[in-house]
């Protein structure tokens, strides 16, 4: 067990924890009843925005590229899953979820890489700004092209009333929803903490020195694309599965601003853990708000403001610096340095 | 300098300028120079900040390349490692032309540098800025980093104690888990040469390697360059205003004035070259009032 624990980040096994207790929590609930209706409409979009807010990390934290296309990406993945789950199911009306859905996951995932791939060729040749609105119209172009192919119900919507389980619909998702999400998450963070995430975050911290360093700067940049969107993909076919109306003016920029507000907010970089807190925070926050009924998107907006300054004004520094207890990871730190550096030190004196 | 002797390199062709007669240490006499730049130049526009330039490096030899402000010096690097195309000439790396290749693609054919400007990762430790140094020596594939397969811990182990090992020319192992962009100046410095050398280049550039450094600090760098060459057998070089480093530690050097080499020769040849004391300093006798 500490051989395992050693191999991997403290990080990335605390994310992992994270995750585990959210869900083990929602199953519980659920399993309980103790789970209000408000909250059992909660738990699934809380599972796919967590898993949307880590793989947008992925593109702005790690590659540090701000995309605004991440509903696009969603989208691609709902349609492509749902309708190949309604197909399925059609054709095999007995057929069970646990075969159809992660079919569907894996190809609407597939699908979303492609468009991944296909957005991130031209995407190379801007940046910041620039790419923010590439992205941004692709998204557009998505949702415009969807609404005009009359297969996937053009502007009513592609109805998934086949696929979406009848009765316990949280409780039936829910497995799906966390299996996804846990692996996901699992690969995303392997991913940084391989040879590949240290080129992409290379190319982040500064481009020029990456490809001195012999690293294929649009290659990664291509790569990332692929994988976040191919994550945005699944999520969206875990959307399109608890909710019985596909509409293709729901992906849009609107979405991409929420998912990216929870990445800003969770903190960006190689650490997931702020993005699943954040995702899970911002899915609920909108819904506990309801009891202030006309009020509720002014005190959304003001709680927004108040978090962002709390986190990042400089001048808020001294007061998020006492109650951080960074302290104590301070010291926590120091220490894990002092023993490496100390094992280092040793592995040398053996080497002699 | 009984050790030194002057040998006109050997080329096969004679299309571009003939190749220059540069000093080679005796220790590479006789091998093929592992850089052969002949004829460079670029012109930006209607300047032409690089032309003419020619140069010999043989295998594990310290050359410096020296030059007023705004000669062209670094331009002169960015030529090498392919960030500018240029405009004439040609570069052989080990006899194979790097025209057309992309700057990662030099790097991979043996070509090293660092920048005038510091250019670190500096969101990432520095035994991750090493090992990104190692990316392309590093064999893990996608599936083995996404699923952490043996050959994911096995990449891992190797680069990591590869890059501790690489920090120790420095003794810089008690760094490895500070982050890059907190280190000093000095430091700063240093791991970038670390990082340039964890590509396994044939040639290392070093744009003003003793930039911001004290005189004991620069004198260490000093025992540190020699050693990188003897250690790793590569050639190297160096951009650097510090003189007592270039006469030191060179054992050849090239003068750049205009964008032009206006000498090439021993250090002690340079020390007394009349074009070079010009082009630092000034004619003596037009003083016009």
């Amino acid at each position: 067990m500490k051989k395992f624990l050693s191999k991997i980040n403290r990080r990335d096994a605390l994310t992992l924890l994270v995750l585990v207790g959210i869900f083990a929590f929602f199953f519980i609930m659920l399993q309980t009843g103790a789970a209000s209706h408000q909250f059992k409409n909660m738990i699934i979009p809380m599972t796919y925005y967590i898993l949307l807010a880590i793989s947008l990390n992925l593109m702005v934290g790690v590659l540090g590229e701000l995309s605004l296309g991440h509903a696009g990406f969603m989208s691609v993945g709902a349609y492509t899953g749902c309708f190949l789950s309604v197909m399925l199911v059609e054709h095999f009306p007995d057929l069970p979820m646990f075969v159809y859905l992660p079919v569907a996951m894996l190809c609407g995932g597939l699908m979303a890489a492609l468009f991944g791939v296909i957005i991130g060729i031209p995407a190379l040749r801007v940046k910041g700004d620039y790419l923010a609105i590439v992205t941004l119209a692709f998204c557009e172009i998505i949702k415009t092209v969807i609404i005009n192919l009359d297969f996937l119900g053009g502007a009513i919507g592609f109805d998934t009333d086949k696929i979406v389980p009848d009765r316990n619909k949280a409780l039936t998702l829910l497995p799906y929803a966390a299996f996804a999400v846990i692996v996901s998450a699992i690969l995303i963070m392997n991913l940084v903490r391989s040879k590949h995430g240290r080129a992409i975050m290379a190319v982040r911290d500064n481009r020029i020195a990456a490809e001195a360093c012999g690293i294929n700067v649009n290659f990664y940049k291509v790569a990332v694309f692929g994988i976040a969107a191919f994550f945005a993909g699944v999520a969206g076919v875990l959307y399109g599965h608890n909710d019985v109306l596909l509409k293709s003016s729901t992906f849009d920029f609107n979405m991409s601003i929420e998912i990216l507000i929870m990445v800003v907010l969770g903190g960006m970089g190689s650490n997931m853990l702020g993005s699943v807190i954040a995702a899970v925070v911002m899915t609920a926050l909108p819904e506990i708000l309801r009891d202030f009924s006309d009020y509720r998107m002014l005190i959304y907006s003001v709680m927004l403001i108040v978090i962002m300054l709390f986190t990042s004004a400089p001048a808020l520094a001294g007061i998020r610096e006492r109650l951080s207890l960074n302290f104590i990871k301070d010291a926590v730190t120091k220490r894990i340095a002092a023993a490496k550096a100390k094992k280092a030190n040793k592995t040398k004196e053996e080497q002699k | 300098m009984s050790d030194r002797k002057t040998v006109m390199s050997v080329n096969g062709t004679e299309m571009f300028s003939p190749p220059s007669n540069i000093l080679i240490p005796t220790r590479d006499e006789g091998k093929k120079p592992v850089l052969d730049v002949r004829g460079l130049g670029i012109d930006f526009g209607g300047l032409r900040a690089v032309d003419e330039f020619t140069i010999t490096v043989s295998p594990t030899e310290i050359s410096g390349l020296i030059g007023p402000n705004g000669a062209g010096k670094t331009t002169v690097f960015n030529l090498l490692t392919n960030v500018y195309k240029p405009t004439r000439g040609a570069i052989l790396l080990d006899g194979h032309p790097t025209a057309g290749k992309s700057v990662a693609q030099v790097n991979r054919m043996g070509i090293a540098r660092t920048f005038q400007n510091i250019r670190l990762f500096d969101q990432m430790t520095v035994l991750d800025n090493v090992r990104v140094g190692m990316s392309n020596n590093t064999r893990c594939n996608f599936a083995e980093s996404f699923l952490r397969l043996p050959g994911y811990f096995k990449a891992e182990k190797r680069s990591r104690e590869r890059a501790l090992e690489l920090l120790s020319i420095f003794n810089m192992e008690s760094e490895a888990y500070t982050l890059a962009g907190n280190l000093p100046y000095g430091a700063q410095r240093r791991l970038e040469i670390i990082r340039a050398l964890a590509t396994e280049p044939k040639v290392l550039l070093l744009d003003e390697p003793a930039a911001g450094m004290n005189p004991s600090e620069t004198h260490a760098l000093m025992e540190s360059i020699r050693q990188i060459r003897d250690q790793f057998g590569i050639a190297i070089v160096l951009i650097e205003h510090d003189m007592n480093l270039v006469m030191g530690v060179c054992e050849g050097i090239a003068v750049l004035n205009f964008g032009k080499v206006i000498a090439k020769g021993t250090p002690d040849q340079i020390k007394n070259n009349e074009a070079v004391i010009e082009a630092y300093l000034g004619r003596q006798e037009k003083k016009e009032a």
